[in-house]
């Protein structure tokens, strides 16, 4: 099924034309990178625009960038984004509500929505949602590792991010060259 | 309505291929009924988010999360719909093979002991430990049948706790990784005996098949190059080959029909298209697994058999069981990580039985190789849940890490049973099955033993630390779920005889794991197999009157 919508990076060519259809090729032919991009027209399926700045800021502070990228320009956000259209429909109420109550407590403690806050305000925000919303917490942790660690088809682990981190050897089907042709 | 069948059976996994293969080439015409979609090695994703072992977006394999929801009740008593996805479903895949489409597919035989638990360690409070029915040797020439028709690669000669065996293996073990270059010594050191796992999984050519690609992407996920043997690979193809038996996917089966006698007459099922079929057949065989077999008996009501099939004594669904994973991690400051696959290659069974105020054990192993997704959900204690500290451990420590594992055999709770919910019911207006109660407190005081054997090993191995993993209290089951109709003597006891007929029905049988009485301390898939052999060689000796005798 093209459910997956990001065609995984080591899948023929053709395959992911025929998910992105003929009028995306132009733009994609060629460019893995392009897939995992969130669509040419910038658009999310399920956040708006200020959720997304949230997402992105609270799962950077979940897998923060070192020499390493972290969450955000691993694509974590987009990776919950396009779950939360598909498989985690169940949980778009957790994160409208969840999302809001990060910026209620942020305003309340600090004065200002999450994303204006300084990264250790962040973290401060962040423990006490540990404490006090853990079902939230667990659930967006949960996703955020989902997104960062796992197969870039899904929206998440943009170039390989953290594969490449950990040093995972390229292929990923290690002994198929072996059968090629065979 | 569908032709009139010898045998219609009910579940393609591990205990219904074996059955089909049998009654068919034995010449009788069969029907296989599978809820579950008929995958091939093509239809290998390897999704590491998509699969039967991370199913975080799904169950690759079955069943969907639209149609199978289940009811589970905590041990506060309150109750939930759960979906096949969620970890508390204890799924088991739902396709043509069962479990082992996507399984990491370590071949067992269970230890002489591990029939006769009863009798061996007494009774343990608040348990139902019980003895088998029948003994190691019963099942000893099935086991030896199930190992040279799928194929089982490994050695076992170093382990001296094993059952004797007549013939060795079809199969060398795969050449050993770094894991088991790390552990085996180690092993020796600490008076322990180690030895090659043994694994339905081609080391060479066999059956026409090809040998293990080694590739990282391995339970969980179908095998791209069919070199992983299960029965959508063997036995469920030599049943069709015959001719005799007809496998129908996508068909889900809602109740055994019975006739005034409570004699059976066949199945009603629904087919792919939703349409309610029946399938009439002088033998109904039940092999849908121990939540889904039990689920099928307790919703096949009758005037003789107001409580469900089988179940006049209230037995059907009781004793669910899996096993009690429990064991180490550790973290080396050496590269430990080869990318080789299975990974999971080294075995001990020191531990199984013979530990001093424990009723049992388990087998300890290294474990599967494990993705970035895998090693993320299980970073030890000391380590933050978040944060640039979590990160730069997983950096650091991804290729650095053993983990040595094992199935501890679980203590039978009466309470930790299978029912049929009151309310809820599947997409087809079955009633679905509702899971309740939980783990024996002595099953976990084994676990702690056992995981503390397995820090000693990666201690002696050269891990700078280790962390314990062990199960908590809840309900058991999963892929490895048993015991929900007892096999035993005792009607009044247990739900199928020794040749697992239902006590007081003619004509229906349940072979799969369902009938465990207790479930070893090792994988169960050779047992489930070869006691589907041994089942089969008996009920066909009945059909044609000669004395049951295996």
């Amino acid at each position: 099924m093209p459910s997956a919508c990001i065609g995984s990076w080591w899948e023929p060519e053709v395959r992911r034309r025929t998910f992105l259809g003929a009028g995306a090729s132009v733009a994609i032919a060629g460019s893995l990178a392009g897939c995992a991009k969130r669509g040419a027209a910038g658009e999310w399926r399920f956040f708006t625009s200020s959720e997304a700045r949230t997402v992105d800021a609270v799962c950077e502070n979940l897998i923060p960038a070192d020499r390493d990228p972290g969450a955000k320009s691993a694509g974590v956000a987009h990776y919950i984004d396009i779950q939360l259209a598909r498989a985690f429909r169940k949980h778009r109420q957790a994160y409208r509500q969840g999302l809001a109550q990060i910026d209620s407590m942020s305003r309340a403690q600090c004065g200002a929505a999450f994303v204006d806050l300084p990264a250790a305000r962040q973290t401060d925000i962040l423990r006490a949602l540990e404490q006090n919303s853990r079902p939230f917490f667990q659930l967006i942790l949960a996703h955020t590792w989902q997104g960062f660690y796992g197969d870039p088809r899904h929206g998440g682990n943009r170039n390989r991010a953290s594969w490449k981190m950990v040093g995972l050897p390229y292929p990923p089907i290690r002994g198929r060259q072996h059968y090629e042709g065979a | 309505m569908p032709k009139h069948a010898n045998a219609v059976i009910v579940g393609a996994g591990a205990g219904g291929g074996v059955v089909a293969k049998e009654l068919a080439a034995a010449g009788l015409s069969v029907v296989l009924l599978e809820r579950g979609k008929w995958y091939s090695a093509a239809d290998c994703r390897k999704d590491d988010l998509c699969n039967q072992r991370t199913s975080v977006l799904g169950a690759k394999f079955g069943p969907d999360d639209e149609r199978n929801p289940r009811v589970l009740v905590d041990e506060h008593g309150r109750e939930s719909i759960v979906n096949p996805s969620d970890g508390a479903y204890g799924n088991n895949a739902a396709c043509v093979g069962g479990g082992t489409f996507s399984y990491g597919a370590q071949a067992w035989r269970y230890m002489e002991k591990d029939f006769r638990m009863r009798s061996t360690y007494g009774a343990v409070a608040g348990s139902t430990l019980e003895d088998w029915p029948i003994s190691y040797d019963d099942l000893e020439p099935f086991y030896e049948k199930a190992e040279w028709e799928l194929g089982v690669s490994g050695d076992d000669s170093g382990n001296i706790f094993k059952a004797p065996r007549r013939k060795p293996l079809p199969m060398p073990p795969l050449p050993p990784g770094k894991e088991h270059a790390i552990l085996e010594p180690a092993a020796h050191r600490l008076g322990l005996h180690p030895f090659h796992i043994p694994m339905l999984r081609n080391s060479v050519p066999y059956n026409g098949r090809r040998s293990c690609m080694r590739c990282r992407w391995c339970v969980g996920f179908a095998c791209e190059i069919s070199a992983r043997n299960g029965t959508h690979n063997t036995v469920i193809p030599a049943a069709l080959a015959t001719g005799n038996c007809e496998l129908r996917s996508e068909c889900m089966t809602r109740e055994i029909l019975l006739d005034d006698s409570g004699k059976a007459i066949g199945v009603a099922y629904y087919d792919r298209d939703n349409r309610l079929q029946v399938q009439t057949a002088d033998l109904v065989v039940v092999s849908a697994g121990a939540v889904e077999s039990a689920r099928l008996l307790l919703n096949s009501k009758h005037r003789v058999f107001p409580n469900g099939l089988g179940n006049r004594y209230d037995w059907v669904g009781r004793n669910l069981q899996g096993h009690s994973y429990t064991g180490a991690n550790g973290i080396f400051d050496f590269d430990t990580f080869d990318d080789i696959g299975p990974g999971a290659s080294i075995a001990i069974c020191d531990y199984n039985h013979g530990n001093s105020g424990l009723a049992g054990g388990g087998m300890l192993a290294n474990e599967f190789i494990r993705l970035p997704i895998h090693y993320v959900t299980s970073l030890p204690p000391w380590v933050p849940r978040w944060g640039i500290e979590q990160k730069e451990f997983v950096r650091q420590y991804y290729k650095r890490t053993v983990v040595v594992f094992g199935p501890v055999q679980e203590m039978p709770v009466y309470d930790a049973r299978v029912q049929v919910d009151p309310k809820v019911k599947d997409a087809w207006g079955i009633p679905v099955a509702r899971l309740s109660g939980g783990r024996h407190p002595h099953t976990l005081e084994i676990a702690r033993f056992l995981g503390a054997k397995a820090e000693t090993w990666l201690k002696e191995a050269g891990a700078t630390r280790t962390w314990l993993r062990v199960p908590g209290p809840g309900l058991s089951g999963g892929q490895h779920q048993a015991g929900t109709c007892r096999m035993g003597h005792d009607p009044q006891t247990s739900v199928v005889n020794r040749d697992c007929r239902i006590h007081d029905v003619e004509n229906v049988f349940v072979i799969d794991a369902s009938v465990h009485v207790t479930n070893g301390g090792f994988n169960p898939v050779l047992t489930i197999l070869a006691n589907a052999y041994r089942a089969s060689t008996n009920l066909l000796r009945a059909l044609k009157g000669t004395k049951v005798t295996a």
